[in-house]
């Protein structure tokens, strides 16, 4: 193909988004709602997603020590524990740290526990974080094998029933996303088809006149990722804008530590770029798939 | 050259169109296909640049078989023949520039060389300063030039037209004439399907006669023979 044909190419494309004026706007409003759909849906599926693995990430072994262990016994089991597979960071708490920690959560309670700084009836600690957290429990596991190790906590019953539920929400939400793809696609390359329906006539026309299929076909490219582009500018300018919205105004009210909102920069770019790429696939896809029953003249 | 050897057409309704065309046409002829409404003058023509596929026998266009010409080929063919058709078949929403120039862009002509050529070819049918137009803004006889206009832009080996003067009137009729004979002069082979009793005994060119499908009559400066 020369370069002039490529230009050609281009330029019908461009035309063709004029010519075909309210063909045009129908399919322009159908990726619209759409991807608003879709944006809105994944903004609310990412954030979950995000808080989710907060809450996992919070999730950390403690390995309470014998009290009997000597300080190069200690050592060597904070080494073991380092070389289990799976282990991120290994970080050794003293009895004393753990106390005056006891004491600080419990508030003016803890002045009581004081008392017990002379005679401290806590265990030294070894907290663990795992690379992935869906490890923890196999890791805790092993962990409470060792020699010495008196006890492993790490929320036994609520972690499991956490992980479990997570699993089954991202599961949920991938299967809901790729369903609201497809049925996006499925509407879009409808209303496509329609409006590329009033053209077969001029598609059977332009073949009786010598145009190969392939060049039939690249006005159409262009034109249906110029509607794909032109359909995602709405609800890019949405997400934009309501996440900015949400952020200032939403996120300083709710003050659980887990439940934090994406960063707009760079999520709400992000999440642009993926609208703005499945706007243009989509409309690539309607229209070329809707093209190539018309060419068969 | 045309060549068509015992050519049988039945369209998927099971109406028989042709039935057994033998005809040989040199390059360079100039060639009336006539006959009453309903014979198979346009399947005839349609056979020629494969719109549509004989059901049975040989056709050699160009030194093409038309029978085992692959499907990806048939653009190229239909570059070499240019046909005026029975109903315009024009791009509705291309100006008359567009609608000429498209047949340039196929063959990936230059700009330049496209604005020169439909520029010349809108002069030769009269319809410069029409350019802008849209189809539907056209008369119909002028719509009928500009199909024309498009059929003779990239100077083809062949020229069809399907009733080329069937909605002119009789002075513009005799300017299309004109044309087709200047560029037959030239070695373009013309095939033209007309119901035009005064051309045909007027401009004195090869007759094929058909009737029900079948070539009843084929003289070289022939009458029309029908009286309307
Ligand atoms: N696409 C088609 N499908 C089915 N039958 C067709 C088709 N085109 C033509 N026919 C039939 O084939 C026969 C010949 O038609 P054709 O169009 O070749 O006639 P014609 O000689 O060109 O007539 P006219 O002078 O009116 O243009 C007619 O009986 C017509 O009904
Ligand atoms: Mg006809």
């Amino acid at each position: 193909m020369k370069f002039r044909t490529v230009r050609r190419h281009l330029r019908e494309g461009f035309k063709n988004i004029a010519r075909n004026g309210w063909m045009t706007v129908a399919s322009v409003g159908a990726v619209t709602t759409t991807l608003i759909l879709v944006g809105a849906f994944l903004a609310l599926m990412l954030n979950l997603n995000q808080m989710a693995d907060n809450i996992e990430e919070d999730v950390e072994i403690n390995a309470l020590l014998e009290l009997t262990l000597e300080e190069d016994q200690i050592t060597t089991i904070g080494d073991e524990i380092k070389q289990i597979n799976g282990v991120d960071s290994v970080v050794f708490s003293s009895k004393d740290e753990q106390l005056s920690e006891l004491v600080d959560s419990m508030g003016e309670e803890g002045k009581s526990w004081q008392l017990f700084e002379q005679d401290n009836p806590l265990n030294h600690v070894y907290i663990i974080k795992t690379k992935d957290p869906q490890d923890t429990i196999k890791v805790a596991d092993k962990i409470s094998d060792l020699q010495g190790v008196q006890e492993v906590n790490y929320g036994q019953g609520v972690v499991e029933r956490l992980f479990e539920f997570n699993k089954y929400a991202r599961t949920i939400g991938v299967v809901l996303i790729v369903g609201l793809v497809f049925t996006a696609i499925f509407l879009i390359s409808n209303t496509i088809k329609i409006t590329i329906m009033a053209r077969s006539r001029e598609i059977g026309i332009m073949k009786l006149v010598g145009a190969t299929n392939g060049f039939i076909r690249w006005p159409f490219f262009i034109e249906g990722l110029l509607l794909g582009i032109l359909g995602s500018v709405v609800p890019i300018a949405a997400i934009l804008g309501g996440y900015y919205y949400l952020e200032n105004n939403i996120s300083e009210r709710i003050n659980y530590s887990f439940v934090e909102l994406l960063p707009f920069n760079p999520f709400a770019w992000q999440l642009s770029l993926i609208i703005l790429g499945i706007g243009a696939l989509i409309g690539v896809w309607g229209s070329v798939m809707s093209v190539r029953k018309f060419l068969k003249v | 050259m045309i060549l068509m050897k015992d050519v049988h057409k039945t369209y998927p309704n099971g109406v028989t169109a042709l039935n057994g065309i033998n005809v040989e046409i040199e390059q360079g002829e100039f060639v009336y296909i006539v006959g009453p409404s309903g014979a198979g003058k346009s399947t005839f023509i349609r056979l020629m640049y494969r719109e549509a596929k004989a059901t049975n026998g040989t056709i050699m266009i160009n030194d093409l078989d038309m029978s085992s010409l692959k499907e990806k080929k048939v653009p190229f063919l239909r570059r070499d023949i240019g046909v005026v058709f029975q109903d315009f078949k024009l791009l509705p929403k291309l100006s008359v520039y567009e609608n000429i120039a498209f047949a340039l862009e196929v063959i990936e002509e230059s700009p330049r060389n496209i604005r020169k050529l439909v520029m010349d070819v809108l002069e030769l049918v009269g319809l410069k300063n029409k350019a802008r137009f849209i189809p539907d803004e056209l008369s119909g006889g002028e719509q009928q030039r500009v199909s024309i206009a498009r059929a003779i832009v990239n100077k083809p080996k062949i020229v069809i037209a399907d009733e080329p003067t069937g909605n002119l009137d009789p002075e513009t009729s005799w300017e299309i004439m004109k044309i087709l004979e200047e560029i037959n002069s030239s070695g373009t082979t013309i095939i033209m399907a007309t119901h035009s009793k005064e051309i045909v005994n007027t401009i004195k060119k090869r007759v094929i006669a058909i009737e029900d499908g079948l070539i009843v009559r084929d003289e070289h400066r022939g009458e029309y023979g029908y009286e309307i």
